[in-house]
């Protein structure tokens, strides 16, 4: 008798993709931020329908309606703690996630990839529709500088604008449609994981020496599942931690002032996760070039596959690339601290110099690496 | 649980990586590289030794596990147990805060109780108050009103209540402004019964709320209200 679990045609779905699924026995911990990320989305989604209920969109009442929240709201304020620190995970995992790819070549399933830097992008517009929704000071202005990046694009950037705001500014029509992009995109980034899984089964998922795992793959399920569940629990440790403990430790006190458009913060600065792109994106003078090189910052990533030209697939034996890959960790580090910092000498070359370094890295640099390592890989027979 | 005996050769590296040794003629051709333990892939590796990590009884490959089976199974299943329990409790408590949330907040909750000064409020007249988003009547009745309506007759009424179980002192009528039909809100000193009437689809009450004539199936709704003074009252 075949068993229900492999014929019936909803259980066989499950059964394929976390039961059987074979997987290779030598993955790491690197491996596990893919189902983390399920599981910061699925957070987020659940935590977010219950903000939901509470929030009001209108710039009359958002402020308020997060205050209320926070403090009438049967554990509100731990529904919106979860909710927010929940972004700065996501990004940490999908920082991660992406790092990890980077590493080990998994760019080269292409489709896979492809998907994925798609899933960035649509996680990060998200995050920044959602930024926006408690109507602070940095909420608004932050709003208003992203937004007016939009009229560099030629000849229709003012009206572009101005379509996107419903107006002539940030205002209740831009703060409305925001809150309906952050309720809409979480269920497109939900679509845009399965077909990424769906490409992912395809293959099969890479391992951390590069090669075809073919000969030694183990099932999914107990190996996996429970490596997984480990994985939720230090994930779900941590964030509760963090929602418990230092609940405002990634945020900006100024979005605790209901937003003025009369009245610009000092320092203007995006949430953590974005500071690196901004920090690129200021380091070029013209404000056209500046979204340019913010937009090739992210899509880069896009690039990637084809500028792989190692014979190994991942930089588990290729040391010239590692340190380079390390190198560039180190500057998105730096350019998360420049975008940080206010505009001004020393932090401005300092973030020329590393935004120079970040697109130097992967264009340039890498590629070179991998043919140096392909000829180091020739051996000379001595006579 | 994927458990194949050594017979299977060609079936078993697509299987698990450990493979319980069962004693056949096959077993000596498949290499061993640790006790317990056959290795079918990667077989020029040696397994490493997990002696330090065993559970002590059952280290000596030549001694029979059976004696501490009990013991270890039931250890097994005592944290097996256990985790599920502070799992189970987790998971409601998450559940339980998740649905509490959309329980009545805090603002809602504060509101939900009204405190009424009933010495603003002239005889023979009725008062409009909004309680829990609902009118609620305050009624300061006359000595002629109250007298009739403690005579009436309990026969006649549909919804049988004496006058006395409807209030705590006889000269303050409170009651939901809600008629019991289909919910508008009666006027107040109007019907046929000096109390209040139904526009909507002419329910008739009288002086303590109790429906008389007309569709309304039971008579105005007494909330909880208790006198903190005796010409204050809390509603709620």
């Amino acid at each position: 008798m075949a068993n229900l679990r492999k014929t019936h045609p909803l259980l066989k779905i499950a059964n394929d993709a976390l039961v059987d699924l074979p997987t290779p026995s030598n993955i790491s911990l690197w491996w596990n931020f893919g189902s983390l990320l399920g599981l910061c989305l699925i957070s987020q989604i659940v935590t977010g329908l219950f903000l939901a209920m509470h929030y009001t969109s209108d710039i009359a009442t958002a402020f308020s309606s997060v205050t209320h929240i926070c403090r009438d709201v049967n554990y509100g304020w731990l529904i919106r703690n979860m909710h927010a620190n929940g972004a700065s995970f996501f990004f940490i995992c999908i920082y991660l996630h992406i790092a990890r790819g980077l590493y080990y070549g998994s760019y080269l399933y292409k489709e896979t990839w492809n998907i994925g830097v798609m899933l960035l992008v649509l996680v990060m517009a998200t995050a920044f529709v959602g930024y926006v929704l408690p109507w602070g000071q940095m909420s608004f202005w932050g709003a208003t500088v992203i937004t007016n990046l939009l009229s560099a694009v030629p000849y229709v950037g003012t009206d572009l604008v101005q379509w996107i705001w419903g107006g002539f500014s940030v205002d209740n029509a831009t703060l409305n449609r925001f809150f309906t992009f952050h309720f809409l995109l979480p269920f497109m980034v939900l679509a845009a994981t399965l077909v990424h899984l769906l490409f992912l089964h395809e293959t099969g998922s890479n391992n951390p020496a590069g090669l075809n795992s073919d000969v030694d793959k183990i099932s999914f399920h107990p190996y996996f599942s429970f490596k997984d569940l480990l994985g939720f629990a230090a994930l779900m440790l941590s964030l509760v931690a963090l929602a418990l403990f230092l609940p405002y430790l990634l945020g900006d006190p100024d979005n605790f002032t209901p937003a003025n458009p009369l009245d610009t913060p000092t320092h203007i600065k995006p949430e953590w996760y974005f500071l690196f792109a901004y920090a690129i994106l200021r380091s070029i003078p013209n404000k056209l070039g500046g979204v340019l090189a913010l937009l090739s910052a992210i899509l880069v990533l896009a690039r990637v596959p084809f500028l792989h030209t190692s014979k190994h697939r991942g930089l588990t034996f290729r040391p010239l690339t590692q340190a380079l890959f390390w190198l560039l960790v180190a500057d998105v580090m730096i350019l998360t601290w420049i975008g940080g910092m206010p505009a001004e000498p020393p932090y401005i070359i300092v973030g020329q110099l590393a935004s120079i370094a970040y697109f130097s890295i992967f264009l340039v640099l890498m590629p070179s690496a991998g043919y140096i390592e392909n000829s180091m890989l020739e051996w000379e027979c001595k006579g | 649980m994927m458990n194949i005996t050594g017979r299977f050769g060609s079936f078993v590296p697509m299987l698990q990586s450990v493979k319980r040794v069962v004693p056949t003629a096959a077993k000596d051709l498949l290499p061993h590289t640790a006790p317990g333990c056959i290795r079918l892939a990667h077989t020029d590796l040696k397994v490493p030794d997990f002696t330090d990590y065993r559970r002590p009884e059952v280290i000596d490959p030549t001694k029979s596990s059976q004696d501490s089976s009990e013991g270890r199974r039931t250890f097994s299943y005592l944290v097996t147990g256990a985790t599920t329990v502070i799992g189970v409790y987790a998971a409601k408590t998450v559940v339980t805060q998740f649905v509490s949330s959309m329980s009545a907040s805090a603002d809602v909750l504060a509101v939900s109780k009204i405190e009424v000064k009933l010495t603003d409020i002239p005889e023979g007249k009725n008062v409009t108050f909004k309680w829990r988003g609902k009118p609620l009547f305050v009624r300061h009745r006359t000595e002629k009103e109250i007298a009739a309506e403690e005579s009436v007759n309990l026969s006649e009424l549909r919804d049988p209540e004496h006058d006395k179980d409807r209030v705590q002192n006889p000269k303050w009528v409170v009651v939901l402004g809600v008629c019991t039909h289909l919910g508008c809100v009666p006027i107040s000193n109007a019907g046929d019964f000096g109390g209040y009437y139904c526009p909507c689809h002419g329910s008739h009450y009288d002086a303590s709320g109790r429906i008389r004539k007309g569709p309304a199936p039971l008579n105005l709704e007494v909330p909880f209200y208790e006198f903190t003074e005796d010409d204050v009252i809390i509603v709620g």
